[in-house]
């Protein structure tokens, strides 16, 4: 049993079993660091993908102006949970019709699954609300206190009056604009208008205070403080987005091959000096004058275009020598994460775009080519040839999913049935006998009115030969609400040879004859 | 195991998952051990206040006094002013109105049918059935056989001052031999499915006529005001063969014996104080004392809506 190690301790149990546990490095995953400290400070700059950034972010003010909408007098979009109602434009959908909005949400969860799969995580990066809100906020931060380098600054200094009187005004807009934003989701459940009186009269329900500031404590605090912490160690999203990203995306990619060996300005100067100093240690300065001489230039000519060619020869020579990235580190600078993505793409990317800018700005000033951090897939560095978004499958299958959620979701918002009836058939009994010999059986017939207007419903049934039924001639039903009907519906003993025949309740709107409905349901009677 | 730490310096344990997820090392922040130790110090106080303490009789009760039962009581009470002050309007019309009023108020009608629904499954289910499907013997109130009365007035009457089937055995002057008796459940029987004026049972119609069932039963077998008696002519059975035991003295297996057995012994025939043996019983008690005139009125109501009164 205790056996003895050749060192003398104990031999363990364990010792028995292969211990064959990997770790990521060893099965050929490099592992990135990611920002977890100190707080980052994004330098901002102009550029193309800034600019869509802003674009994207304004389908946000939706959120703002979207309770003020009115349609036909009334509040445009409004989830009226008291009355279980969801009015969109018009249209009102009942908690019978909720599957629409499965639809809704399935629509949006396949067109996050096919954008992810073609482009990347281009919901993280452009229109996910914690990125644009984040954005906002730093955006607002810089407005206050300026470039990063003075925030940081700022940030080590003790707290005392003067960085009181720096910080306060950021920290009141952030807060104002986290009430705006919790009033604002607010508003969408109950009359807009109407809450704007309230709050002013400070007549606001519980619940509704306790809405507005939650949520709005709870967005100055994740857009304020917890900025792009929330994407990297909360987010669910941001796991599976990436996930859903395979060789054929096209994503943010630093462009190795072209890059690297990188090498600073001041190296890269050195090296060309040194280039120069050989190139006229070998006599190439001699060499190239009296080339220039024989071409018929004068001596002063000739001197300078010696020079610029030594210079260009350099210059090739350290293009050759390096690649094309001069470690500048300001698409490091300028990520809202804080990711190098000259190490790859890795999951603290959310693929927005501003080291492209950052990068073709800098190419731009050394007279490089644009584009060594571009949108390219993989494959596209493999040297493979990516194929077109419709020749992939799983895109092919996100998109179908998405098809049919749409259509469906469309099909049942052209043909929302303005009527809806349910036949309940009473129980207790199931039948009754009848003193002329038929057979009775009792329906609670209930009808929704699903539109606008006063509903005057009328009943009738149809059935085998000899029915005959009895209930209120017709039943007023309120727009929104359910009416209610008793109706008796009697047959001869004749006519239940199998103990239950099938019958059908039509419901009729008088006032609309058009509107109409039809309810399938059964009539029970003794089996003889 | 883990060979490779990435992040040396910062106390994990080397659990390392999908690239960065980490196990640490470190204490709970401070506002957290703070809110820990305020709920040991809360717990203190609610051992004081609420029932906590198990011991070996029972358990400590708490300086608050505070139980289940009295918050749900409490809650139930709260329940019921609510519902007092909420339907107040419509009960008291529902006692001060007459009937015919109230049934001319869809709303206090539906009212009240809404509010019976117990009252009847406590106090007439047991015979009636749910719901008025009626039991063997026990009227079925669904349907559209009245034996006294399917008007509002009617049915209010017989559930407030209760009915009492009343039929003489062997007829009305108690005269009639088994002979006559089943030539006359022949009729009645034919009567039922339309053809009493049948020669086949033309005797049975003239013992019909001798026994004077005429008297209650009316002249074509359909009682000419409803007094209890049954319509003959229709499909309905007040009587159907139970079999339950109740009568030893013949065998009861179709309807005609069932009708045989009516004829012969009666409806709560009664000698000497006592029910005689095989007569049927037919009571319905009187409810007014026992439940006041607002819940008969509110049951009439239920009844009425059950199988469409008259």
């Amino acid at each position: 049993m205790s056996e003895l190690n050749r060192d003398g301790t104990k031999a363990s149990l364990l010792d028995e079993y292969e211990v064959n546990s990997k770790t990521l490095e060893e099965i050929g995953v490099e592992i990135l660091p990611v920002n977890t400290g100190k707080t980052v400070h994004a330098k901002r700059i102009p550029g193309h993908y800034r600019t869509l950034k802003w674009i994207a972010a304004s389908v946000w003010l939706t959120l703002f102006f979207g309770p003020y909408l009115r349609w036909n007098g009334e509040q445009a979009i409004l989830w009226d949970l008291p009355n279980r109602q969801f009015h969109f434009f018009g249209i009102t959908i009942l908690p019978q019709d909720i599957w629409v909005l499965a639809m809704i949400l399935l629509f949006f969860a396949l067109l996050l699954a096919a954008v992810t799969a073609i482009a990347g995580r281009v919901w993280c990066g452009y229109f996910c609300f914690h990125t644009v809100w984040t954005d906002v906020f730093t955006w607002l931060e810089e407005k206050f206190e300026g470039p990063p380098a003075k925030r940081i600054k700022l940030d080590q200094q003790p707290l005392n009056w003067e960085k009181i009187k720096i910080k306060l005004p950021k920290h009141l807009v952030w807060l104002l604009i986290g009430f705006a934003t919790s009033f604002s989701f607010l508003a969408f459940f109950t009359d807009a208008f109407d809450l704007w009186k309230r709050l002013f009269h400070l007549d606001l329900g519980k619940w509704e205070w306790l809405t507005i500031i939650v949520l709005g404590l709870a967005t100055y605090f994740f857009a304020g403080f917890m900025r792009e912490q929330v994407c990297i160690g909360f987010c669910p999203y941001a796991r599976i987005q990436g996930a859903m990203i395979d060789e054929a995306t096209v994503v943010p990619t630093y462009d190795k091959d072209r890059g690297e060996p990188r090498a600073q300005m001041k190296e890269r100067n050195a090296y060309v000096r040194e280039v120069l100093q050989r190139l006229k240690k070998e006599g190439e300065e001699q060499k190239l004058m009296e080339q220039f001489l024989a071409e018929g230039m004068d001596e002063r000519a000739a001197k300078k275009k010696v020079q610029e060619t030594l210079r260009q020869r350099a210059n090739e020579e350290a293009d050759r020598h390096f690649g094309d990235c001069i470690d500048c580190h300001l698409c490091v600078d300028v990520c809202p994460t804080g990711v190098d993505i000259r190490l790859g793409q890795q999951f603290g990317c959310i693929t927005c775009g501003l080291c492209i800018d950052a990068c073709d700005s800098i190419m731009e000033k050394i007279k490089k080519p644009k584009g060594l951090i571009r949108y390219a897939s993989l494959d596209d560095f493999l040297g493979k040839e990516t194929p077109p978004w419709y020749k992939r499958p799983r895109v092919l299958i996100y998109i179908t999913v998405m098809s049919i959620a749409a259509g469906l979701l469309l099909w049942k918002l052209t043909h929302l049935d303005p009527i809806d009836v349910k036949a309940l058939h009473d129980r207790a009994p199931l039948f009754v006998q009848m003193s002329d010999g038929t057979i009775q059986n009792k329906y609670t017939v209930k009808i929704v009115n699903k539109t606008p207007n006063k509903m005057m419903a009328k009943i009738s049934v149809e059935g085998p030969e000899g029915l005959v039924y009895l209930t209120d001639r017709v039943v007023p039903v309120e727009p929104g609400t359910v009416g209610q009907a008793i109706v008796r519906v009697r047959l001869p003993k004749s006519a239940l040879k199998e103990g239950r025949v099938p019958i059908r309740i039509i419901v009729q709107d008088q006032n609309h004859p058009e509107i109409k409905s039809t309810y399938e349901s059964v009539f029970i009677g003794p089996k003889h | 195991m883990a060979g490779h730490n990435p992040w040396p310096n910062e106390g994990n344990t080397g659990h390392i998952w999908d690239e960065d997820i980490r196990e640490l090392d470190n204490p709970p922040p401070l506002w957290w051990m703070l809110a820990f130790y305020a709920g040991f110090v809360m717990i203190i106080f609610y051992a004081i206040y609420y029932p906590t303490i198990p011991l070996a009789n029972g358990f400590t009760k708490g300086v608050a006094g505070w139980t289940a039962v009295k918050e749900y009581e409490e809650s139930y009470n709260e329940l019921k002013a609510w519902r007092k002050a909420k339907f107040a309007d419509k009960e008291e019309a529902l006692a001060s109105k007459p009937l015919n009023e109230i049934m001319k108020n869809e709303d206090l009608k539906l009212y009240a049918v809404a509010t019976s629904k117990m009252l009847f499954g406590d106090n007439c289910a047991a015979c009636h059935g749910a719901g008025g499907m009626g039991n063997p013997n026990f009227p079925v109130l669904a349907d559209d056989d009245w034996l006294w009365g399917g008007h509002i007035n009617q049915i209010y009457a017989s559930i407030a001052n209760g009915r009492v089937g009343n039929m003489p055995a062997r007829g009305l002057m108690g005269n009639l031999s088994d002979d006559e008796i089943e030539k006359v459940a022949d009729y009645v029987m034919a009567l039922s499915e339309g053809k009493g004026n049948d020669p086949s049972v033309a005797a049975g119609k003239a013992i019909y006529a001798k026994g004077m069932c005429v008297a209650c039963h009316g002249p074509t077998g359909k009682p000419v005001a409803p007094n209890g008696a049954a319509n003959l002519t229709d499909k309905i059975w007040r009587f159907v063969p139970a079999n339950d035991g109740s009568c030893t003295l013949m065998d009861e297996q179709t309807q005609r014996d069932a009708v045989v057995r009516t004829i012969k012994y009666g409806v709560n025939v009664k000698k000497n104080g006592q029910l005689i043996d095989c007569t049927r019983q037919a009571v319905m008690p009187a409810w007014k004392e026992r439940l006041g005139e607002k819940e008969v009125k509110r049951l009439a109501i239920y009844v009425h809506e059950l199988g469409g009164g008259q």
